[in-house]
């Protein structure tokens, strides 16, 4: 069963329509409903390009917060191999939140890391909804680490909220190790390639996404805020979300023209949600194209490549 | 000090309570609620003298007490594109700023000097929280590389004083690269070897905690500095509970490890000069009685000042009187003539 998105009532009704009439024919033998079934599939299908041609902002969020959206557990399972997770930042806990390890990754071996949502009541609760605690950023820089010294490949996939609010959080230093972690980012020697592959949150999407190529999904978003705090603060009203995520612009197609990432990985009709499997293939092919673009460079370059790439970032705004 | 607090300000109080207070002759301390003179609240560095409590103070202000005789020059920032978003929100970025200007008559929300603190030369940078809450957006971005690098090519420590409700939301997606723009160049610092050292100061949140003001050689704050990723107000939101008294103040942080130390306003400029000169390698300072000011031009030439006074590194000048050359090896804190010896 689908979870339609409320932007989504009217292909609601067709689909459910189509879905009705060939129920009712399988329980009525001689019933013949295909052609008529086959004209709201049609429908249904026009709907959904259209709906999903021209996304609002606030639209693009809730589609890149869709429970089904596939998250970067199903990402590390299809795309990658060997997957081999590695916990623990060795100073205070393993964060849930974070996943990562060695993994083969269409061959090479290579480090993965993202923050995982869960799937369920249970598992978000047991990942925290993806967001992380210092213990997370500081089992990432590890991983980096690992990946730097072994000369193996980063790949980051982003999906957080946000950075943990929490006491214990901001005890242990939410702050430095966000900041740790952006740092060791930018001091790698090895390619680093990220992937927004649902929501980029602030801070602690940042603390992943440092990197040489960033790729977004078409309908990912990536914000210094979200649109409801946005509009608590500057409308004073967290109601006027819609204005605030059209005013951030925080769309994969407004970053690409601000120059803040690099590619917009097309998703299949409707969303990535609605055919997994091809996003996620997509979203490799994405990675193996950005590993390819950075193949010949050394340490230097690849430093070189990433600090270049964020001082110059924003220097041109939306004309860039 | 207290008795004369207790005993003076009372009737200075019911004096101006019938009319209306002049805005600009008195502020009120938000934390003790004394009336405040505003030439005695700032020859106090705008901390209150009732109850200590530390106000902001502006950049201007700030390197006015920091630097040497006040003396400091401005260090060029490249301006940005205005509203690179062009965003509006129940106003326009646009015009928001404009007010920030004229209220404030800065230009934007850090100011990026360089001078001498102590005889040690040192570029320094300082968030204006009374610009836009000191939000950090593409300028202040601009601001902290152009620090970095003016501190790289001169070969001087950094030091940055910190204070921002956060990112500039209205520069979006632009302001949350200043996270790691701002990181880039704390790196090119670290790169060339040099000191680079914070100072947080109320209020020091979001983004700007998580970046650059994190990541500092040595971190001191001011007395009860709010320092936080998340404030107080969202993180009780989320878990629901009331967080214990003096949480994310910058006492707090530092019995959590995240801060070396904690030091008065007053205090602050002769520990910088002490921590700047200790990592650079140089001999200790020693403030020596200011000579009174010569007006007349010595008649006939010295030798070089920096070469009559042994075991200075020349990073400082030395001794600028010959009356002064009885300490040597010392970085006399008084008014010269002379340029610093680069
Ligand atoms: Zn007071």
């Amino acid at each position: 069963m689908t979870n339609y998105l409320e932007f989504e009532k009217g292909l609601a009704e067709i689909e459910g329509k189509a879905e009705e009439l060939r129920a009712l024919a399988r329980s009525n033998e001689g019933m013949d409903v295909e052609a008529e079934a086959k004209g709201l599939d049609t429908k249904a299908a026009t709907i959904k390009k259209d709906l999903y041609s021209s996304l609002t902002p606030w639209q693009k969020c809730q589609v890149a917060r869709h429970p089904e959206r596939p998250h970067c557990r199903v990402y590390v399972d299809q795309l990658f191999e060997e997957f081999t997770p590695l916990a623990g930042d060795r100073t205070f806990a393993d964060d849930y939140a974070v996943m990562g390890g060695l993994a083969r990754f269409r061959g090479t071996p290579v480090v993965v890391l993202g923050h995982e949502k869960g799937h369920d009541t249970r598992t978000r609760i047991e990942h925290n909804f993806g967001m992380a605690r210092p213990e997370g950023y500081r089992k990432a820089i590890r991983l980096m680490d690992l990946a730097d010294r072994f000369g193996l490949p980063l790949i980051t996939l982003v999906d957080t909220p946000g950075a943990y609010p929490g006491k214990g959080a901001e005890e242990r230093g939410q702050s430095e190790a966000i900041a740790r972690s952006t740092q060791k980012c930018l001091s790698l020697g090895v390619p680093l390639a990220s992937v927004i592959i649902g929501e980029g949150g602030s801070g602690g999407a940042v603390a992943f996404a440092t990197a040489n190529r960033i790729a977004m999904l078409e309908h990912s978003i990536y914000s210094v805020i979200s649109p409801e705090g946005c509009a608590s603060i500057l409308w004073k009203d967290a109601e006027k979300m819609r204005e605030a995520a059209g005013a951030l612009r925080l769309t994969a197609q407004d970053l690409q023209k601000l120059g803040v990432i690099d590619r917009i990985v097309k998703e299949p009709l409707g969303g990535a949600h609605r055919h997994a499997k091809d996003a996620v293939n997509a979203v490799g092919d994405a990675i193996e194209a950005m590993l390819e673009e950075m193949s010949g460079m050394d340490r230097k370059a690849l430093i070189a490549d990433r600090r270049q790439k964020f001082i110059g970032m924003g220097s041109k705004g939306l004309a860039a | 000090m207290n008795w004369i607090t207790n005993y003076v300000r009372p009737k200075i109080n019911s004096l101006f309570s019938r009319r209306e207070v002049p805005e600009n002759l008195w502020t009120k301390c938000p934390e003790c609620g004394t009336m405040l003179f505003h030439r005695e609240l700032r020859d106090n560095l705008n901390v209150c003298s009732a109850c200590d409590h530390h106000m902001s103070i502006t950049p201007r202000d700030r390197f006015a007490t920091l630097f040497d005789g006040g003396t400091f020059v401005e260090v060029k920032v490249p301006d940005p594109v205005t509203d690179p978003l062009q965003f509006r929100d129940q106003k326009r970025y646009g015009d928001r700023l404009k007010t920030a200007q004229r209220q404030t008559g800065e230009h934007e929300a850090m100011l990026v000097a360089e001078g001498e603190i102590g005889r040690t030369p040192v570029v320094a940078a300082a968030q204006d929280f009374s610009f836009m809450a000191g939000s950090m957006g593409m300028y202040v971005g601009n601001a902290i590389i152009a620090a970095a690098e003016r501190a790289v090519k001169l070969k001087r420590p950094l030091i940055l004083f910190s204070a921002a409700g956060g990112a500039r939301m209205q520069e979006g997606i632009l302001s949350l690269m200043q996270m790691p723009r701002t990181t880039v160049a704390v790196d090119m610092l670290k790169d060339a070897g040099l000191p680079y050292i914070v100072v947080l100061t109320h209020p020091t949140t979001g983004g700007v905690t998580a970046s650059y003001a994190m990541l500092g050689d040595v971190h001191i704050s001011e007395p009860n500095a709010l320092i936080c990723f998340a404030g107080p107000r969202v993180i009780e939101q989320t878990i629901r509970e009331k967080l214990p008294e003096g949480f994310q103040r910058a006492e707090y942080l530092l019995d959590h490890g995240m801060l070396d130390r904690v030091t008065h306003r007053k205090q602050l400029r002769q520990e910088l000069i002490q921590i700047t000169r200790m990592l650079l390698g140089l001999p200790q300072a020693v403030a020596g009685d200011l000579p009174a000011p010569d007006p007349e031009p010595a008649p006939v030439p010295l030798p070089e000042p920096a070469e009559a006074t042994k075991g200075d590194t020349g990073k400082t000048p030395a001794a600028p009187a010959p009356d002064e050359q009885g300490k040597p090896g010392a970085a006399v804190q008084a008014a010269s003539t002379k340029p610093p010896a680069k």
